[in-house]
């Protein structure tokens, strides 16, 4: 990846000879699959709900599975963003009304209850994750970390506030000329 | 990364001493502006020694030399140049025809700032490759110590230039919105050039603090209506003068709905900028007032209040800093103890550990306001 940047840079900048240690900590990494994550199933929902619902036994609901493909690739854009703990909790949101409504097909007349099942477990590990990630991550960000201090001793006027006051009055005439 | 070598016969090459983290770099560290590139390196904020000169340099600067870099490289020659008009020179930026297409024209190469304004790599390192250090330089009188003259580079004339375009006159109240470490310097500024009275904008407590310290009354924006009380503080007129250090990365906050707006429209591209400032600023200003913009602003921002700018009759003044217009005074009132700008700092740590601070100094962890980096 890095020698196609190297090869870009002109001549003398300083080029990449290895790459050092990543930034990233693990709950920056488990947000970011959980991203990339909710856009494949996203894509999957919106592109191919017969599959989704084949595998599930809830035939004629492609229009539900499109929805809630739309809605994963939100919270997948916004996990992967800045705001990542925001698309983490829309996530955990996301993961419940998933459970709920696979609960809903759960009905011994599907004879696909036991994908169904299985899809449930699998949900409910999903959220679980999501909102560990999300706890994670808050808990990274916390403005509270660290030592608190106030600065109510730093003016930045060596004479104080007093003597500084209009002390660059009358303004000169600004200065164009090269240094 | 390997060391940067003398390109040009106008390069100097510098062993950094000391650099900084900006504000302005946390929007390339959250990938907002575009065409930044693996291996590209940050910084804007940089001084150090001259270590090795170009034979075009032409004796304005040789070994040994201490010099503090600005973050607008300039050529000093084009008309611009001559105008004074540093940051927006015409031959500086070596992706001129990406800023043109983006901009209309383009403006100066920055240092550290993407490849829209040149790509040059920046000074977060051991050595910087200045280019066009003939004109590109400011020479550090030995009085001064690296924490005092650092910030010549760009937060010190930033808040400068950003109150001194407000043409303050001394029955003025001037209203800074954002304490960031250029806020804290445009308070400071506005203080030495005579406002009868400085406001200061933002919810940090420990920046509130500071800009108290400094000279300022203080409105903490989550516990208080922020055009409520500058219109107390006025006597219902308004501030004359606002300064905007705040940009396009307002604060997102359930309490006002157009931030969480911007929010979404940003992430989905359909605007650049969270100008939720700039709105409250248009707004608050008193008619025939003037509004000065040095926060970054990076692309389109959605409804700006047209109307209120025109009929209140407002005066705008933006820009990058022209960092040299600004040099000799600045040194000159650094040196007479008028300000001594390296108040703001208050971390200071290996450069290796700059990762860190980077977090830190996004989230306001252990209130950090400003970090400086030693390599
Ligand atoms: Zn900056
Ligand atoms: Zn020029």
């Amino acid at each position: 990846m890095f020698h196609f940047s190297n090869l870009v840079r002109s001549k003398s900048d300083p080029k990449i000879i290895s790459t050092g240690p990543s930034s990233l900590t693990s709950a920056d990494r488990l947000a970011r699959g959980l991203g990339w994550f909710s856009i494949a199933l996203g894509t999957l929902e919106l592109l191919a709900p017969h599959r989704v619902t084949y595998a599930l036994g809830m035939d004629g609901r492609e229009g539900l599975v499109r929805a809630y493909g739309v809605r994963e690739l939100l919270a997948g854009v916004l996990t992967l963003s800045v705001e990542k703990r925001a698309g983490l909790l829309s996530r955990v949101a996301g993961d419940g009304l998933d459970m709920a409504t696979l609960l809903g097909e759960l009905r011994p007349s599907n004879p696909r209850a036991g994908t169904v099942l299985a899809a449930l477990v699998m949900v409910g590990g999903i959220a679980l994750l999501d909102y560990t990630a999300a706890q994670d991550v808050a808990a990274q960000h916390d403005a509270r970390r660290g030592r608190k201090r106030l600065y109510n001793d730093r003016s930045g006027f060596p004479k104080g506030i007093a003597a500084a006051r209009g002390a660059a009055l009358p303004r000169p005439a600004r200065s164009t000329a090269l240094s | 990364m390997s060391d940067p070598e003398i390109e040009h016969e106008r390069d100097a090459i510098i062993r950094v001493t000391s650099c900084a983290i900006c504000g302005s770099d946390l929007h390339l560290f959250h990938n907002y502006i575009p065409a930044m590139m693996p291996g590209d390196i940050m910084g804007h904020e940089t001084m150090g020694e001259v270590v090795e000169v170009g034979s075009g340099v032409n004796g304005k600067l040789k070994k040994g030399d201490r010099i503090v870099v600005p973050f607008t490289i300039i050529c000093g020659e084009c008309e611009q140049c001559r105008r004074g008009n540093f940051s927006v020179c015409e031959t500086t930026n070596r992706n001129r025809h990406l800023a043109e297409k983006v901009f209309g024209h383009t403006t100066a190469g920055l240092f550290g700032y993407t490849h829209l304004t040149g790509g040059y790599p920046g000074g977060q390192a051991d050595y910087l490759r200045v280019p066009f250090a003939d004109a590109t330089h400011i020479k550090v009188p030995d009085s001064l110590t690296d924490e005092q003259a650092l910030f010549l580079s760009d937060i010190f004339p930033t808040g400068w230039q950003a109150a001194a375009q407000c043409d303050i006159e001394p029955d003025d109240t001037v209203a800074v919105w954002g304490c960031g470490p250029v806020g804290q310097m445009a308070i400071r500024s506005a203080i030495l050039l005579g406002a009868k009275q400085v406001i200061a904008i933002d919810r940090i407590p420990e920046r509130l603090a500071m800009a108290e310290a400094g000279g300022a009354i203080t409105i903490n924006f989550d516990s208080e209506s922020v055009v409520g009380r500058l219109n107390e503080l006025t006597d219902n007129k308004g501030p004359e003068k606002c300064i905007d250090c705040v940009g396009f990365e307002s604060h997102v906050s359930m309490a006002q709905p157009d931030s969480v707006l911007d929010r979404a429209k940003q992430m989905f591209m359909l605007e650049n900028d969270r100008p939720h400032a700039l709105r409250e600023i248009i707004y608050a200003c008193r008619p025939g007032g003037i509004v000065s913009i040095p926060g970054v602003y990076s692309g389109f921002s959605d409804m700006v209040p047209m109307g209120a700018l025109m009929n209140k009759g407002l005066t705008i003044r933006t820009g990058q800093t022209h960092v040299n217009r600004w040099t000799d005074e600045l040194v000159r009132r650094i040196e007479d103890g008028q300000i001594d700008p390296s108040f703001v700092i208050t971390h200071t740590v290996p450069l290796a550990q700059g990762p860190e601070m980077y977090r830190a100094f996004r989230d306001k962890q252990d209130s950090c306001v400003k970090v400086v980096l030693k390599p």
